[in-house]
């Protein structure tokens, strides 16, 4: 492979992470706040399907982004009322409506199935795009995946930079704590949880209106991209940018599957598809490794300088779940 | 600030935690409220810190001005900050960000004048605490002076602290309260909640005193501990003589066995247990008590050495194997280790004692239940969840479901957060089981708790562990020593 082959190669690997990192990084916020939004799935492809019908009826692209955005931002409404407001099980909540949304998007989708419908078309960057390496792999993408770039640093920031992102970490940790300290936790839930949605809404139209363009009901192939981009989050360890490279490995690693089945013709292509996910666990734990009880062993018999060093890196790479993941919170 | 309470009430739908309730604070008051668990003090003090609101009629007036709040957010802003008995931060985050979260200001807070501020405060009260640290590898203590300062910095004049000696070490206790002096000698005014009489008479300038939502009386120094034990329990209590069980055949022997853990390391103690005898473990938080009550009841198995129990050799059994010789294990965290949240009381006597069939006789079950709540005197019902009684009651509950007989009993803080009757009782029901011919060990970091019901006393000290000592010829000073590393000789390791 010549190297514009493989930049061409990567180039499209940014691009087909773009909607799971936008899935990724809308779960962040809504977990960080203490909600399991569990109808990601459903939520993806009904957006996906919206998105294209509004765009496809309307003729403009960008109303069809934002109708995905409001088809997230409303499932999540539900997700939020039943847990926050009902004080129901979010897991119960959020499954059944990964698969209502999930059908109800194959049936709704019917008229659209297979119609031409609009694209977006890439937008390379002036000057920029002309830059050796960095040029085509960064600044030759479309729209919606420069949008995902800024979209991983803006949520990083938010959540580790600013006062109210503080609070949202605070929110989904302890929220009592956070009352103390002036949140409005219930409220600051219901808003998370929906920009959260609104995220992963965008996740739908960035598949049918960009990367795998128009609707193709069952077999758009997107089934499961939510359950994947579900994983991302928790192996992310409920940060964005660890949460955007688990998003990265993931198309990354489906990438290669393609590519290695043209150099091992003889291995049976089955096995090149599904590769990508045991990988990716593996990938995943080895991230996670500070949380291993024989990991603490091995530090304690090193030397003080070097354990210090290392137990401060592996301290840092630790997730935990927000400790208020799932659990209603009320004053008394 | 001066404070005043007018009339105060709240109930929780039949039962008044707070019925009309009159007090007058001065402003650089350290005022103590004392009662026991149950009492209505920290309903009150969540009142006063905006957690929860009082029904209407009353008033709170802040240098005789009438004011309303309504959320935490009010009462800081009015200048009354607390310390709520379990520390509400953020374990897994760092110290500044724990400091900084919740003062209003810009998107982004300007991280380097936040920690210019910290670092003058915790200097001021010669707190040495890490900026950078994470707030889950502090101590109870340190938070407790991480929240102190936090509130100051957001402009508490008023501080209430809810049990705040519940868990620290004793120099920890020692600044707490040198800290909260200066403080009111700056005119900012204290209210220190209390179950321990001993805290509230060397500390306050004045005390209150509730008892069933009520305030029943209120005192100046200098306090007459009997009368403030009439007060809180609305009758005299006694500790009682120490109480010393026959001694009787050799339970359990210890033979050179060493532990280590990926913090610790315990080498070569040998012990001899004795039927009716009772030892306690002391030591600051940490220092291997914990694992050496463990390797007792054999969730950890020693790295070398011998356990006997009764003559045979338990060397590396399970904790199953202890179980069914007679060794039972009380763990510290009640709801996580020692009882199951959500099961009513039938529910763990049923687990306790019934362990053949797969069918459950429920009937059987409640009569049981019914019967141990009555003699182990748990304020609940046989259908009561666990985590619906009162900490005392769990405590009874667990005691009431210590199989019979027992070799011997471990505890690890059997009286913690209980108030002075709960532990009273507490101790006559484990001292009956002295008489029965159990042997007791435990572990606790009220000193006095140690003296008075143990024989001997096992001092723990980052790992190395002290010779028997005599508890009824030591003094609380000698043992706080020990404790704090003082007087140890030179080599460690230890015989009995």
């Amino acid at each position: 492979m010549n190297q514009e082959n493989l930049l061409v190669g990567l180039a499209g690997v940014l691009a087909a992470a773009a909607p799971i990192i936008f899935a990724v990084l809308g779960e962040t916020f809504s977990e960080r706040a203490g909600v399991i939004n569990l109808s990601m799935n459903g939520t993806i492809l009904l957006s996906a399907m919206g998105g294209f019908a509004v765009a496809y009826n309307t003729d403009n692209i960008v109303l069809g982004f934002l109708a995905g955005m409001l088809i997230g931002a409303l499932v999540a409404l539900v997700v939020a009322f039943a847990s926050i407001t009902l004080k129901q099980s979010q897991v119960a909540v959020g499954f059944v409506l990964a698969l209502t949304c999930r059908d109800l998007s194959y049936f709704l989708g019917n008229p659209y199935m297979g119609q031409a419908g609009p694209r977006l078309q890439s937008l390379p960057i002036p000057f920029l795009s002309d830059l050796p390496i960095v040029g085509p792999l960064l600044f030759k993408q479309d729209f919606i995946t420069y949008v995902s770039f800024i979209a991983i640093i803006l949520a990083w920031v938010w959540i580790y930079r600013t006062r109210p992102g503080l609070m949202l970490q605070g929110i989904g940790e302890k929220p009592a704590a956070a009352f103390i300290r002036g949140a409005n936790v219930n409220l600051m839930r219901y808003v998370y949880t929906m920009i959260g949605g609104a995220l992963i809404g965008l996740a739908g139209p960035a598949y049918s209106l960009a990367i795998r363009a128009g609707w193709m009901g069952t077999i758009s192939g997107l089934d499961g991209i939510g359950w994947i981009a579900l994983s991302i989050t928790i192996f992310g360890g409920w940060n964005p940018s660890r949460a955007a490279f688990g998003a990265y490995l993931f198309a990354f690693l489906q990438w290669l599957g393609l590519v290695l089945q043209g150099v091992f013709t003889q291995v049976p292509s089955q096995v090149l598809q599904v590769a990508p996910f045991p990988l990716m666990i593996l990938t995943l734990l080895l991230v996670n490794i500070g949380n291993a009880e024989w990991v603490e062993r091995t530090l304690a018999a090193m030397p003080e300088n070097a354990r210090k060093i290392f137990a401060k890196a592996l301290r840092a790479m630790r997730a935990s779940p927000p400790a208020a993941l799932g659990v209603p919170f009320d004053t008394d | 600030m001066n404070v005043e309470l007018k009339n105060i009430h709240k109930h929780f739908g039949k039962t008044y935690a707070n019925k009309g309730i009159n007090l007058a604070i001065p402003a650089g008051t350290i005022q103590g409220i004392l009662g026991e668990n149950g009492a209505g003090k920290s309903t009150l003090m969540k009142i006063l810190s905006g957690f929860i609101q009082a029904d209407s009629g009353g008033q709170i007036i802040l240098d005789g001005k009438p004011v309303t709040i309504h959320s935490p957010a009010d009462a800081i802003h009015v200048g009354v900050g607390m310390l709520h008995q379990d520390p509400l931060d953020f374990p897994p985050m760092r110290v500044l960000d724990n400091f900084l979260l919740g003062r209003s200001g810009g998107l982004f807070p300007n991280r380097t004048a936040v920690a210019r501020d910290f670092s003058l405060l915790a200097e001021k009260f010669d707190f040495s605490l890490d900026p950078d640290s994470y707030v889950d590898s502090l101590t109870v203590g340190e938070r407790q002076q991480l929240e102190i300062i936090r509130l100051l910095w957001l402009g508490a004049r008023i501080l209430i602290l809810d049990e705040p000696t519940t868990g620290i070490s004793a120099s920890q206790k020692t600044k707490l309260f040198a800290t909260l002096k200066i403080l009111a000698e700056q005119g900012m005014t204290v209210i220190f909640v209390s179950h321990k009489l001993e805290d509230v008479e060397h500390l306050c300038s004045q005390v209150a005193i509730l008892r069933a939502g009520e305030l029943v009386g209120e005192m100046k120094p200098p306090f007459s501990t009997t009368k403030l034990v009439e007060m809180m329990f609305g009758k005299a209590v006694t500790l009682g003589e120490r109480l010393t069980a026959e001694v009787g055949d050799a339970i359990l022997s210890l033979n050179n066995i060493s532990l280590e853990d990926v913090r610790l390391k315990i080498k070569d103690v040998s012990l001899d247990l004795r039927a009716g005898e009772v030892i306690g473990l002391a030591g600051l938080e940490g220092s291997g008590q914990g694992m050496f009550i463990r390797a007792c009841s054999g969730l950890v198995r020693p790295v070398g050495g011998r356990v006997q129990l009764k003559g045979h050799d338990l060397t590396g059994k399970s904790y199953h194997t202890f179980k069914n010789a007679g060794v039972n294990f009380l763990p510290a965290a009640r709801l996580e280790e020692g009882l199951v949240p959500g099961l009513s009381l039938t529910d763990h006597f049923v687990l306790a004692e019934q362990p053949k069939g797969i069918f459950i006789d429920r009937a059987a079950g409640e009569k049981l239940a019914e019967d141990r709540i009555k003699s182990f005197n748990i304020r609940g019902t046989p259908l009561s969840t666990v985590e619906s009684l009162s900490g005392g009651n769990q405590q009874r509950a667990e005691l009431a479901l210590l199989q019979t007989p027992l070799s011997m009993i471990l505890l690890e803080h059997p009286t913690r957060g209980l108030d002075i009757e709960s532990v009273i009782y507490i101790w006559a029901k484990l001292k009956e089981r002295c008489k029965q011919g159990a042997a007791i060990i435990f572990i606790s970091s009220d000193l006095e708790e140690v003296l008075q019901y143990s024989d001997r006393v096992l001092v723990f000290f980052s790992g190395k562990v002290s010779p028997p000592i005599d508890a009824a010829t030591t003094s609380v000073e000698q043992l706080g020593q020990l404790i704090g590393g003082k007087g140890w000789p030179e080599k460690g390791g230890s015989h009995a």
